[in-house]
């Protein structure tokens, strides 16, 4: 069996509520299915108060062992580096203390959801908490540690980003912890599993994609990168292959991508469901594709874009199906 | 005289510190502190009004739904604008889904564990609490997780998911279901409504919501709820942790013929609510500045956290005097006579509110899904101003919240929340006049290391702490 403990840190305790959403097998049965022991989880627990210090305190003094820490929500520095925006309750000690002195005993660190990873929405609009993630602030390595902090197991803190994070993410991440796998990890510490793909693929959108065929409004069907601030093309993320909620995205849900699983998403320059445009042409190409190519591809599909395409892209529904082609 | 600091307090949503003052093994005084402070309505200050929407649901991982509506309310009284009939529908529903997925979610998950603690092993209802209730084992716990995680795909099929949707806007919702998604959403809510009714009530919703009196409600009898009133009549739950008996609701789910669960205020008889005499006193919370109405209220945090106060909370008064919150509060406010013959009681009446809100709003959710009509505008476009102002007044799960905005230049100039445990979990005021929770918590017994009484007491309110203070 292998020990987790989890702690919520600055965040909105989403990603917990996005875990209970874990299907077939629920979340509890997961976990043990794993082998995963919970030493304690602030929502699912049963101990409190002393029975918490208690626990805490056996962990730093060396008495429990921890095979993985898992840390929710962001790292409040503030006021003046004191942590004490987050104390955590009934022990005297800032959230910030806590996490320092547990984690070098953990053998694996994850950091669950986008505050934890990069500080995420906690760390938005001028930060008034001094939020920063387990080792980013925002896109930069380093945050509550070092770049070259290392966990007792020999990695660096996985950061399990996004806004909330999709249940499978975190069960995956366990489980393959449990069992002793590498997970792979991109450039901002991400598990490739997920990392490696984009909300673009899968996305229902791409046939009016292809053809730039762009939604005007919230609840038109069509393509939401041209106009409404959808960066599912350079945002990391499997949200289109598996569904969320049985069958949901946010593409899928009529609103576009905010790109949540990366650092500063938070803070975009520009209003979340608005494409900032330079000459009446939209800024933001999808990831590796060369600017001049994308511009004449786009032009070029634009114009060839097919009545029904173009008629369903400004639709709250398909108006016009698929023409049948009968077979001879 | 002693003092005693409960904490880290779990299985409430967020941070939460209580400090008794305890006399005679009773608490003589009460402080509540929300120990988390992140600043969300500094943040919203001068980002583009419409924001909002993306930033204050992540205020909260489980009342996000509530934040989208609130927000978009808040929006849509700016642009002048209302949701079309079947947006305003739609909203509700996703609302409704959230708000009855966590009423589940306080009931097994965060209340009922703490009777399957071997405090209470000589009771005679013990062993079953045991095997009903236990954390993460008890069979109760674990049928209601994959029910709730079911009901959720309500969130899969309207608002793409949950939490943190973007579906709901201040002129209805993103998608407009069809005739399949209708087909879908009627067996999602069937398929719950067999589990509320063959495993936690033990009988048809419609006979419990009909329950007018305590003495019926008491012989329920059936279900994991009857095993609840069961323990509640042996502790005598309903005398423990008792409410000032005032009661608050903006009114739930609000469609073009009103809200589907009354607007209101009770104070041993009906009154209106006027959101005009809403202020938030400062004198107990680590903020500087004076009371205001929120439409005028800053947040600047007092850095130094000095004393009197106590609490990152605010604490919010409704002509000057604090309510209690919560689905007690809007089935009283509503006028349900069950609701009512248990208003001013404690944990019993509290935890019995949620259970007759979880019957009556399942018929709700139903009849929404009925009145589907695909083909018909689900939004409607509008525009915002380069200043005005507007307030999304809802009712989440855990009672009344409300956003107020006012839009200067194009920007978001102010932005004020007040949430339900705010108004629950409140400091005292500069009268000194404690929150509801701190008055609740005033005599109760404080017995064994846990202090087990003072835990029901502040858990029977299912408090948000990441909300409280955001």
């Amino acid at each position: 069996m292998k020990t987790l403990l989890w702690l919520q840190a600055a965040g909105c305790g989403g990603c917990t509520m996005s875990l209970l959403c874990a299907e077939s097998p629920d979340v509890i049965e997961t976990l043990e299915d794993a082998g995963i022991r919970l030493l304690w989880h602030p929502a699912l627990s049963v101990e409190t108060g002393a029975e918490v210090l208690t626990l805490l305190n056996a962990i730093t003094e060396g008495r429990q062992v921890l095979d993985i820490l898992c840390v929710e929500g962001a790292i409040a520095r503030g006021p003046a580096g004191t942590g004490r925006f987050q104390m955590l309750a009934g022990t005297g000690h800032s959230l910030m203390h806590w996490v320092e002195r547990l984690a070098p005993r953990a053998a694996h660190v994850v950091a669950v959801g986008s505050c934890a990873a990069f500080g995420g929405v906690t760390a938005a609009g001028g930060n008034p908490s001094d939020a920063v993630g387990l080792q980013y602030d925002g896109g930069h390595s380093g945050g509550l540690f070092a770049p070259d902090w290392r966990a007792g197991g020999g990695d660096p803190v996985i950061n399990i980003a996004g806004c909330p994070t999709h249940p499978g993410w975190v069960t995956e991440t366990l489980m393959l912890l449990a069992a002793g796998e590498e997970i792979a990890l991109d450039g901002f510490s991400r598990p490739r599993f997920y990392a490696d793909h984009l909300v673009h693929h899968g996305c229902p959108k791409n046939e009016f994609y292809e053809y730039k065929a762009s939604a005007r409004e919230l609840s038109e069907i069509g393509c939401m990168m041209e106009n409404l601030g959808c960066i599912g093309t350079q945002a990391v993320g499997d949200c289109n292959i598996r569904p969320w909620n049985g069958e949901g995205s946010c593409t899928r849900g009529g609103y576009p991508c905010i790109n949540c699983t990366a650092p500063r998403f938070e803070d975009p320059a520009h209003a979340f469901v608005e494409t900032p445009k330079v000459a009446g042409i939209p800024v933001g190409l999808p990831t590796d594709m060369p600017k001049a190519w994308f511009m004449a591809l786009a032009s070029l599909s634009k114009a060839a874009t097919p009545e029904r395409i173009g008629q369903n892209a400004k639709a709250d529904r398909v108006l016009v199906p698929p023409t049948l082609r009968r077979p001879k | 005289m002693t003092r005693l600091v409960v904490g880290p307090f779990n299985r409430v949503e967020g941070d939460l510190e209580v400090a008794l003052t305890v006399e005679d093994g009773h608490v003589r005084r009460a402080e509540v502190n929300a120990p988390l402070y992140r600043g969300f309505e500094q943040m919203l200050l001068g980002r583009d009004p419409r924001d909002a929407l993306v930033i204050t649901p992540r205020i909260c991982g489980i009342c996000s739904i509530s934040q989208s509506a609130a927000a978009a309310q808040a929006l849509a009284g700016a642009m002048g604008l209302e949701p079309t009939p079947q947006g305003a529908a739609m909203a509700a529903l996703i609302h409704a889904a959230e708000n009855v997925a966590d009423h589940l979610t306080h009931f097994h998950l965060f209340f009922m564990p703490d009777f399957a603690r071997p405090d209470y092993a000589t009771r005679p209802w013990h062993r079953r609490a045991v095997e009903r209730f236990t954390a993460m084992e008890g069979g109760a716990q674990r049928r209601a997780v994959q029910a709730r995680a079911e009901l959720l795909h309500v969130m899969g099929l309207l608002a793409g998911k949950w939490p943190h949707t973007l579906a709901i806007q201040p002129g209805g919702v993103t998608r407009a279901p069809g005739l399949r998604e209708k087909a879908r959403l009627g067996a999602t809510l069937r398929a719950f409504r067999r589990y509320l009714e063959e495993v936690l009530f033990g009988g048809p919703l419609e006979e419990f919501a009909a329950l007018d009196t305590p003495d019926a409600l008491m012989r329920w009898g059936r279900g994991d709820v009857g095993l609840f009133l069961e323990i509640a009549a042996d502790l005598d739950l309903l005398a423990l942790g008792r409410g000032s008996g005032r009661y608050l609701s903006f009114g739930a789910y609000r469609q073009a013929e009103g809200p589907v669960f009354a607007a209101g205020v009770w104070d041993g008889a009906a009154g209106l609510l006027d959101p005009a005499a809403i202020t938030e006193d400062l004198s107990h919370a680590w903020m500087t500045g004076g009371a205001q109405h929120p439409f005028e209220g800053v947040t600047v945090p007092d850095e130094s956290m000095s004393a009197p106060a106590y609490s990152w909370c605010k604490a919010p008064r409704l002509q000057g005097r604090g309510y209690e919150v919560g689905a007690l509060a809007r089935q009283v406010v509503d006028g349900h006579p069950l609701a009512l013959a248990l208003a001013g009681g404690g944990v019993l009446a509290r935890v019995a509110g949620r259970l007759l809100e979880l019957a009556r709003s399942q018929p709700v959710m139903e009849g929404l899904v009925t009145g589907i009509v695909p083909g018909e505008a689900f939004m409607v476009q509008g525009h915002l101003p380069r200043s005005g102002r507007g307030a999304g007044l809802v009712e989440a799960a855990r009672g009344a919240l409300g956003h107020w905005l006012r839009i200067e230049g194009g920007k978001i100039a102010g932005y004020q929340i007040i949430a339900p445990t705010t108004w629950n979990f409140s400091p005292r005021d500069s009268a000194g006049v404690p929150g509801p929770l701190e008055a609740a918590l005033e005599g109760v017994a404080v017995e064994g290391p846990g202090a087990l009484s003072v835990q029901h007491v502040v858990r029977s309110f299912d408090p948000c702490m990441v909300c409280t203070v955001h």
